[in-house]
């Protein structure tokens, strides 16, 4: 299946890559102020690698866990990298959510974006270069590259397109995330060395690092760096402080794809590379990642529930359903892993479109003050009802998308964590306390700002992205097999090799023995001479 | 067998849905240019009471008019069929699962879009689409004057679809999605006038109450589905042998998972301590009172119960818990009852009260007359809330009783239906609540469950019903008129789209209950029989299980508990027709007890102060002091150490982008350093 013959197919990949890459290149010769076509062409080219990504999930085998659609050429052959990439049933839906939004975010923008159309437009394309990238690439070096190369645009589109305290809050941005990616770049670099301690063979290849069985002190160091930099991407708390001012300074369209796509980056990671990688130690330290994971359900949603400005809310409400994604993957079962990927696409939906509706609220009167609305449901009647939707959605109202994700990861993490899954669960109670109150707020009572009095309602273009995010809600919420059964093969194989690296790295340690004698005191030296620091 | 039209019954669901769809296309397309004319025309504060201007009607009104109640109607149709041909099946084969398609599937956890009809689910549906045909029809003539006419049947026929779900979903989480659903659909009604702040608090407060229960059903879905490798009902009760045997099924499992089942049923059924919201509830349409609050979905609870009663019957403890919570709602909510002067919130609270009553009947494993009194319940609550809407259309809006009284010849049909359900629900012999009441009553009396003070809680809790219900009568019917000569120049009897199903509901009000006749009273009890497959031991065990006590006794308790309605009524005909002046009076001689429970015990008060408030507070502080101050004390405190080492470097470079080069280059450094040293 994978070895169509058109050319097209065997690099398809590798175009939905660099496609908007190249579209980056091609906006530098188109004239600066012809935003018109600036627009047109951005928004054409992200809809041409979204319509170039649907043969992916269509001809997506689910019943193999391997890599798909693989393109594999030597890179930098004598230090073993390669330009590999690949997907399986933990990046499809991830790839497909970017290609996805993409188009719909540059059609959010026409409107709101008015300076520099060109660059905004730039950095948006490279911004989905990167983004694409981070889900596709199966070994460890390009998926570095990827990775920062995501980072850039977002801190220009914060910086220069952002409102009020822009500067602090792309500074803010960068330097958490970018103290997240030093530590992954020291540890990947000690694991290319370790891989080469064990082999002889220089490689960054994520599938030859993989077949690796990581001595377990070793791996609860670079567990450690893994998780703390993909721990400030998703973020969880307490590396979450970042996010709220990241999301309120941000232009919509920047809102939109980092909720939507950068914070999965985070999570992906975790189920990509530090859980499969170092099992042992993803294991032994679930219970301090699970304990995070669940306050932040909480703790975003307290917060997220006496939050003035309607942005920051949701921003809030993104560590809370993040938190779920945690305990989801951390549940190390089917259920908690499907749910958990299920639920990254879900807030994607879900909270992007939240945000291009605060973006369209924003666009009209320019504050995001709840105070400043109330009533609206009378004079934007079909804002309203979309709005309701979303909402619904996002509190995870059975039969809408969220419900599935939710239940999935809770249903999972309860076998192996139940005292904490119960806790968790108690946040679908606040999170309709948060969102409803919001939602009563704006929508609800008498108008009393007159400047609402002639508000108008979504227009044909805003209609038009916002459909499409309605569909998804409905189609995941009623029929979730579409999307479950493509993970099934891989998370499955997921499963079984996470416990069996697990037995495998600790087929010399003692039963019983303690996580402190595990991975602190002295013991027996392995093969892992180069790992110490 | 004829059991062919059973393969339609996804139709049962499936037309209020189309409903939906249909009137969500009207109110989108038809209505909402409509409205926004009207709002741009500047026209002030609208839809506060239930009765405006009137206007022509464009023909959209008219289609929804007839397609809200025609798709409620033919599902009730349908479901007539689908009972008869299960009923035409022999007793132990009555159960028709149907498949629709893989909803809910990952791992070993299996919950497919799935209906099931048994005799449970045949009551209940019959219920849900009979009452709610009736209210539907109702409400074309009560809503005639609303604006936004599509936007309610949409809401309408979507409560209707969601209750339907839950009672015929054959899993727990396809129950999840029905419970959840008419949670939604009652925040939308209750929310309907949302330009009034009131109504709108009262729908969010609705939605998280019920979410609180929902938090314990989801819980108890988690347990179930780790204890029995499954959410299905038929699988799960037929392991319960097999894994109690083996010891994975322990009592204290099947107490904790038929606690948080109750959980789930106090938040939807409006039991002690979540009952907070259903009084608010009464801020909807009164329609919408009628078959969400009163009649269909706060029974969820009860059918939830009913229905995992093979789980319920293995854990002694929840029975107890739940007999003692139904018989304390039912006489708590039957005394603030007394005090109500709004004549939707007596109602409301007597509907708290009786769903107290359906509880205890479970608690004492009688849950065929739980479901027995669900069902006369909702013909007669149903009718005196379509009653009081009669009386409130007729008034203008009006819901203070003290602002009533004398409206026996002006509302004629309104008077006499209500006086029928006041009659029925009060348990006079003869009409149905007496039959349903009082099975209650003699099972909570004699069933191995059972104990004597449960009977005297229920049996005062009756005097207490009798007298309130007959309170609003006098007040609103009898005596001189109290009301605003403005209101009561307009005062008239509702159309016969109102009156009509008024009058069928006083039918079922009085005849509903003659299919329960105990066999004391020389009936043969069809109801249990019918119910019997689905219970099996449960009814056993209560039926049974007072197998000692003589028929005597039965009659006695029976006279009794005829004796205090009795007296109930006789006491409100003393101080509201005899001496109405008394009621006052008494009212004086105990300020402090009367303002309590006038106030509803400050119950509301007491949870924002204990839980509401510190829940808000605590968040502000998270927020302020420690996401603000702390955590972003050390970040920033990060930063400026960052930004010291920056304004070294600032002869190289400036800006964070220059530094993160500089980084990277030495990330680079460091790589090629590694690559030369070994």
């Amino acid at each position: 299946m994978t070895s169509l013959p058109q050319p097209l197919m065997t690099h398809l990949l590798s175009v939905l890559i660099f496609l908007p890459l190249a579209g980056a290149f091609l906006l530098i010769f188109l004239p600066k102020e012809n935003k018109r076509l600036l627009r047109n062409t951005a928004f054409v080219l992200t809809l041409a690698d979204f319509l170039l990504s649907l043969p992916v999930a269509i001809l997506f085998d689910g019943s193999t866990a391997a890599m798909q659609f693989v393109e594999k050429v030597p890179w930098i052959p004598q230090y073993g990298i390669s330009y590999h990439v690949g997907v399986d049933g933990i990046s499809l839906w991830l790839l497909m959510l970017t290609t996805f939004l993409m188009p719909i975010t540059i059609l959010s923008t026409y409107t709101s974006v008015e300076k520099h159309v060109k660059e905004f437009m730039i950095f948006m394309l490279l911004l989905e270069v990167g983004m694409v990238g981070v889900f596709l690439a199966v070994d460890l070096f390009l998926f570095y590259i990827f990775w920062e190369l995501v980072l850039i645009p977002m801190y220009f589109l914060i910086g220069v397109w952002g409102s009020d305290r822009r500067i602090y809050s792309a500074i803010k941005f960068f330097l958490f995330t970018f103290a997240g990616s030093v530590l992954m770049l020291v540890a990947i670099i000690a694991l290319y060395f370790h891989h080469y301690a064990v082999t002889g063979v220089y490689s960054t290849d994520l599938l030859a690092m993989a077949e690796l069985v990581i001595p377990v002190k070793l791996q609860f160091w670079m567990f450690a760096a893994f998780a703390l930099a993909f721990a400030f991407k998703v973020p969880m708390f307490p590396f979450h402080t970042w996010l709220p001012d990241a999301h309120v300074d941000a232009p919509t369209a920047g809102s939109v794809i980092l909720a939507a796509v950068l914070l999965k980056m985070g999570t992906y990671g975790f189920l990509r590379f530090a859980i499969p990688l170092f099992p042992v130690a993803a294991v032994d330290l679930t219970p301090l990642l699970a304990t995070l994971a669940v306050i932040g359900i909480l703790y975003g949603a307290f917060v997220a529930m006496v939050q003035k400005d309607i942005k920051k809310l949701v921003a809030y409400s993104s560590v809370a359903h993040l938190g779920f994604v945690m305990l989801g993957l951390f549940a190390f079962n089917v259920q908690g892993i499907e749910g958990g990927i299920l639920q990254m696409v879900n807030h994607g939906i879900s909270t992007g479109a939240l945000f291009l509706l605060v973006g369209i609220l924003y666009e009209r009167r320019h504050t995001r003050l709840i105070s400043e609305y109330g009533g609206l449901s009378r004079v934007v009647p079909l804002y309203a009802a979309c709005f309701m939707v979303i909402t619904l959605s996002s509190i995870g109202l059975p039969g809408l998308n969220g419900f599935v994700g939710e239940f999935l990861i809770l249903v999972g993490a309860f076998r192996p964590m139940r005292a904490l899954t119960v806790v968790a669960a108690s946040g679908v109670i606040f999170a309709a306390v948060y969102l409803l109150w919001m939602y009563q707020r704006v929508m609800f009572g008498t108008i009393t700002n007159e400047k609402n009095r002639h508000l108008p309602d979504m227009n044909a273009r805003e209609v038009a992205y916002m459909l499409p995010l309605i569909v998804f809600v409905f189609w995941i919420g009623v029929y979730p097999q579409t999307f479950l059964r493509k993970m099934d093969a891989s998370v499955t194989a997921l499963v079984a090799r996470i416990e069996a690296k697990r037995q495998a790295a600790l087929a010399d340690s003692p039963p019983g023995e303690t996580l402190v004698a595990r991975y602190f005191d002295v013991g027996k030296g392995g093969a892992d001479g180069t790992a110490g620091h | 067998m004829v059991g062919g039209i059973l393969q339609y019954l996804w139709l049962v669901p499936a037309l209020p849905l189309l409903g939906v769809i249909v009137n969500s296309a009207i109110a989108l397309f038809a209505e909402r240019p409509v409205l926004l004319r009207e709002n741009a025309h500047g026209e002030g504060g609208h839809g506060a009471g239930d009765a405006h201007g009137h206007h022509a009607s464009p023909p959209y009104r008219k289609l929804v008019a007839f397609l809200g109640p025609a798709v409620v109607g033919a599902s009730f149709a349908v479901s007539v069929l689908a009972v008869l041909a299960l009923a035409a099946r022999p007793a132990h084969d009555r159960l028709f699962v149907q498949v629709l398609f893989p909803w809910v599937q990952a791992g070993t956890f299996q919950a497919p879009a799935a209906l099931q009809l048994d005799p449970l689910s045949a009551v209940m549906i019959l219920v849900v689409t009979g009452v709610g045909f009736l209210i539907h029809v109702y409400s074309v003539g009560y809503m005639s004057h609303e604006k936004a006419f599509a936007r309610y049947f949409v809401y309408l026929n979507l409560f209707t679809f969601a209750m339907l779900l839950l009672v015929l979903g054959s899993n727990f989480l396809v129950m999840f999605v029905g419970w959840e659903g008419v949670g939604l659909c009652s925040y939308l009604l209750i929310g309907y006038w949302y330009e009034k702040k009131s109504a709108a608090d009262a729908g969010k407060k609705a939605f998280v109450v019920n979410r609180v229960g929902d938090f314990g059903f989801l819980v108890a879905i988690f347990l179930i589905f780790w204890t029995f490798g499954s959410v299905d009902y038929t699988e799960v009760f037929a392991r319960i042998p097999v894994l109690s045997e083996r010891g994975v099924l322990t009592t204290g499992i099947a107490t904790a998972i038929t606690l948080l089942l109750f959980v789930g049923a106090t938040g939807k059924s409006a039991q002690i301590p979540l009952y907070v919201w259903l009084p608010d509830a009464m801020e909807g349409p009164t329609p919408v009172s009628a078959l969400i609050h009163a009649a269909t979905m706060v029974t969820a609870g009860v059918y939830m119960v009913a229905r995992t009663s093979a789980l319920y019957l293995l854990a002694p403890t929840s029975m107890a818990v739940v007999a003692v919570v139904g018989a304390a709602t039912a006489i708590f909510s039957a005394t603030i009852g007394i005090t109500q002067n709004d004549i939707k919130r007596v109602l409301a609270y007597s509907t708290v009260s009786q769903l107290g009553y359906m509880f205890l009947a479970c608690g004492v494993g009688a849950f065929a007359a739980g479901i027995f009194h669900l069902m006369t319940h909702a013909f007669f609550k149903a009718l005196l809330f379509l009653g009081s809407g009669s009386v409130i259309h007729a008034l203008s809006g009006e819901q203070d009783m003290r602002k009533m009284g004398s409206l026996k010849k002006r509302l004629p049909v309104t008077f006499t239906t209500m006086f029928i359900a006041t009659l029925a629900i009060s348990g006079i012999p003869g009409l149905s609540g007496f039959f349903s009441k009082d099975e209650i009553l003699w099972k909570s009396f004699s069933s191995g469950h059972g104990h004597a003070a449960l009977w005297a809680v229920g049996t005062a809790a009756a005097g207490i019903t009798a007298f309130y219900m007959f309170r609003l009568v006098f007040l609103t019917f009898f005596g001189d008129s109290r009301m605003d000569p403005d209101v009561e120049r307009h005062v008239h009897e509702s159309p016969y789209s109102m009156t009509v199903p008024l009058m069928l509901l006083a039918v079922l009000s009085v005849a509903g209950g003659w299919i329960g006749i105990p066999e004391a009273l020389g009936g043969h009890n069809y109801f249990e029989a019918w119910l019997a497959p689905v219970f099996g031991h449960g009814t056993e065990g209560a039926a049974h299980g007072g197998g000692h006590h003589s028929l005597a006794l039965e009659y006695l308790l029976m006279a009794g508990s005829v004796g205090v309605a009795l007296c109930g009524i006789g006491l409100a005909w003393y101080l509201y027709r005899a001496r109405p002046g008394v009621p006052k009076e008494i009212a004086g001689r105990v300020p402090g007890l009367y303002d309590v429970v006038l106030n509803k015990y400050y119950v509301d008060e007491i949870y924002d102060a204990a839980i509401v408030r510190r829940i808000v507070n605590g968040s502000v502080w998270l927020w302020e002091a420690f996401d603000a101050t702390f955590i972003d004390g050390i970040v920033n405190g990060v930063g400026a150490l960052v930004r010291g080492a920056g304004e070294r470097a600032r002869r190289l470079q400036t800006g964070v982008v220059g530094s993160y080069a500089l980084s990277l280059l030495l990330g680079a450094v460091i790589v090629v350093g590694f690559l030369i040293w070994p």
